[in-house]
């Protein structure tokens, strides 16, 4: 795994390598070397599987941070690179000729956070929600309690239990 | 004129008796498919419930006349069947009104109703209807071909297409059905009948879980009521048309029961332990060994 | 009024469905026609309230229709998990009538069972205008009442009466078969005191069904009553 690194050191610009454990390493790439470092890595180390695209919003960086797995089903290592790209304006270039199905989990976040990915097939069709004009939902900005209330009709009566509450009053009931 | 008059009412009081017979017939066996599993099974009244339900829902949706004609044909069918088959050999007020060249139109009977349907069913406007029928259909058409020619080898056998005749000829001993004079027909017209009451291993095209019920997917409120009647109708024509051909025909409404409910029963004997057949399977399982009984059935007699 | 006209007109535009659009087209004699598919092709009948017949008969029809109840075989949430172990020998359900049916022609009861998303909804709705009346809905799992573990998601309606009419509501998440059996005994006995009527009451109140279904189902690509 060392030796990998190392090699991705000496071509690429690489920062914050993190060892989760013996086989599996996160490490964050620059935006417009990231598909290239992509390439290299399934071409040359031999990460042909691809696991898994997913999206973190750092609504106070203002920054959505991508997350590439990667997996070598020779040696059993796993590879996590992570990509940092602008919130307010969300395009990242596209990786589907390595994978088919990357396609899809573009169009999911397209759909569920706004990610632009140029010329990845079938990008703009409505992926789970048909209808859908408000912005997209997963982002941390959008309220997803008031927007049900507003828009389904909730049935009024409705109660909950907040277990830490209900263990405070049970177990500390003069405390406040 | 009015002896003809109280022979039609002979004959819708045995229509009566036999269509609520069918329906006893077919709620006993699916009780006795469902102790076979292990369940208690539906009520035995359950088949009236259902078509009382049917027939008085409130809306119905038509299609166009076609549409409507498509149970008709095939309560036409199955009707037509009856009249012409004598029921009680040897009554007179029971045996319908069977003549001498009857035999040749029972079969065409058989072919006409499924026939009609397909017309109905198509005019649904259901694309599954569509693949249903042509699956009933192809199945249909070689599930015929052993019944034939186990029928033509009794006419040669017996020398004449009447039923009543064939029955009366197997009259005496046990030892004088067909089942015993003639066992390759026998044997070629009940794997026939395999086909005909649509039980596993051939039930695909009516199977609620393939593409849905085929043929009778839209049909719904009383259109399916008269579907649901002529089927409990033609389980015991059919039945009794095998009885008379091969099992020596009966002299009271107790051995017509019991011989029918046998015969009923040798199908779902079967089914219940058998796998269902694709139809491509389904059309070549008959033209094999079937074809080949029936074959020989018909040179041993020329 | 002119910009609110044409504002609508844009949100319309934008879900409506390619085949559903005005455009000239070949026919089949040669010559160019304009069709307009939502005019066109879209039936615009309404429903229409059908009357139970006198008393005594409606009894005994009543009683029949209790005695057996066809299911529409079509699981729309996670509760449908419940379904199946319903015909086992276990708990047959077979000996109480209640039989599965693979189309919405053919069948009296829908069982709602669990969340429905928007797009689940849209095919319900299009099930349940498809049966025959009378027809009955029983609704499972406490996402049907009031939203349930789902009632702050963006996707998930939270009460279901408010779209179709609602027969018997059984509670759980999911319930058991024994609850579920418990359910229909309910259905039976309402059926038979004449009280489920939902076909009439679907015709009566039509137009506010029609506006709540059409607040959240925004690309409406149906007619209005898909009989």
């Amino acid at each position: 795994m060392q030796k990998i690194i190392d090699k991705l050191n000496t071509i690429f610009e690489i920062s914050d390598i993190i060892e989760d454990s013996s086989n599996f390493s996160f490490l964050t790439c620059k935006k417009e070397q990231a598909i290239s470092m992509i390439t290299h890595l399934r071409d040359i180390e031999g990460f042909s599987h691809f696991v898994i695209l997913s999206v973190v919003d750092w609504i106070e960086d203002e920054k959505f941070q991508l997350t590439y797995i990667l997996n070598n089903p020779d040696k059993k290592i796993d590879i996590a690179i992570r990509v940092f790209i602008d919130r307010n304006n969300p395009i990242m270039d596209s990786a589907h000729h390595l994978w088919q199905h990357v396609a899809t989990y573009q169009r999911e976040l397209k759909e569920m956070f706004g990610i632009e990915f140029p010329n990845s097939p079938r990008l703009n069709e409505s992926f789970i929600l048909e209808g859908w004009d408000n912005i997209p939902p997963m982002r941390r900005d959008f309220d997803t309690n008031k927007y049900s209330e507003e828009t389904f009709f909730p049935r009024e009566g409705r109660t909950t239990n907040d277990p830490s509450e209900y263990m405070k009053n049970k177990l500390y009931p003069d405390e406040k | 004129m009015n002896q003809t008059i109280i022979k039609l009412l002979y004959t819708l009081l045995g229509l009566f008796i036999v269509l609520n017979w069918g329906m006893l017939m077919g709620a006993t066996m699916r009780k006795i498919v469902a102790r076979l599993a292990g369940r208690y099974g539906i009520p035995i009244y359950q088949p009236w419930i259902s078509l009382i339900n049917l027939y008085t829902k409130r809306t119905s949706i038509t299609h166009g006349m076609m549409f409507y004609l498509g149970p008709v044909f095939r309560l036409g069918g199955g009707v037509g069947m009856f009249l012409f088959i004598p029921m009680i050999f040897g009554s007179e007020h029971f045996s319908n009104f069977s003549w001498s060249g009857d035999l040749v139109l029972i079969l065409y009977f058989q072919f006409f109703g499924m026939l009609g349907m397909a017309l109905g069913a198509g005019e649904g406007g259901h694309p599954y209807s569509i693949i249903g029928i042509s699956r009933g259909l192809a199945q249909f058409t070689t599930v015929e071909i052993p019944m034939t020619l186990a029928v033509i080898s009794i006419a040669i056998q017996y020398n004449t297409l009447s039923i009543t005749e064939i029955v009366a000829a197997q009259q005496g001993s046990i030892f004088n059905w067909t089942l015993f004079t003639n066992p390759l027909a026998t044997a070629a017209a009940m794997l026939s009948l395999l086909g005909i009451f649509r039980h596993a291993p051939f039930n695909l095209v009516k199977a609620p879980n393939e593409i849905p019920i085929g043929p009778p997917t839209e049909y719904h409120s009383s259109f399916l009521g008269v579907l649901r009647t002529n089927n409990a109708i033609l389980h015991v024509v059919e039945a009794v048309l095998f009885m008379n051909l091969f099992f020596g025909g009966a002299t009271n409404w107790i051995e017509l029961i019991v011989k029918s409910f046998f015969i009923y029963f040798w199908s779902v004997f079967v089914g219940v332990v058998s796998p269902r057949f694709r139809i491509e399977q389904s059309v070549t399982w008959f033209l094999k060994i079937p074809l080949v009984i029936g074959i020989l059935a018909i040179i041993i007699f020329i | 009024m002119s910009e609110n006209d044409n504002k609508k007109k844009n949100t319309e535009d934008r879900f409506l469905a390619e085949e559903n659009k005005q455009r000239i087209v070949i026919s089949p004699e040669g010559e160019e026609i304009t069709i307009n598919p939502l005019e066109d092709y879209f039936c615009d009948e309404r429903p229409e309230i059908v009357a139970p017949k006198n008393k005594v008969v409606e009894k005994f029809l009543n009683w029949a229709r209790a005695e057996s109840l066809w299911v529409l075989g079509f699981g729309t949430g996670c509760g449908s998990i419940e379904i199946p172990p319903l015909l086992t020998p276990r708990f047959d359900a077979f000996r109480f009538g209640v039989q599965m049916r693979p189309t919405p022609r053919q069948s009296s009861v829908i069982i709602i069972s669990g969340y429905l998303a928007v797009k689940t909804l849209k095919r319900v709705i299009r099930s349940y205008e498809q049966m025959q009346s009378p027809k009955y809905v029983i609704a499972l799992g406490s996402c049907t009442i009031n939203g349930g573990m789902y009632y702050d998601s963006y996707n998930t309606i939270n009460r279901l009466d408010y779209y179709i009419p609602v027969d018997t509501y059984v509670t759980g998440c999911m319930p058991r078969p024994e609850a579920l059996l418990a359910g229909f005994n309910h259905l039976k006995e309402r059926i038979k005191a004449g009280k489920a009527e939902g076909a009439n009451e679907y015709a009566e109140k039509f137009d506010w069904y029609k506006a709540n279904q059409k607040k959240i189902i925004k690309d409406w690509n149906m007619p209005d009553y898909n009989w």
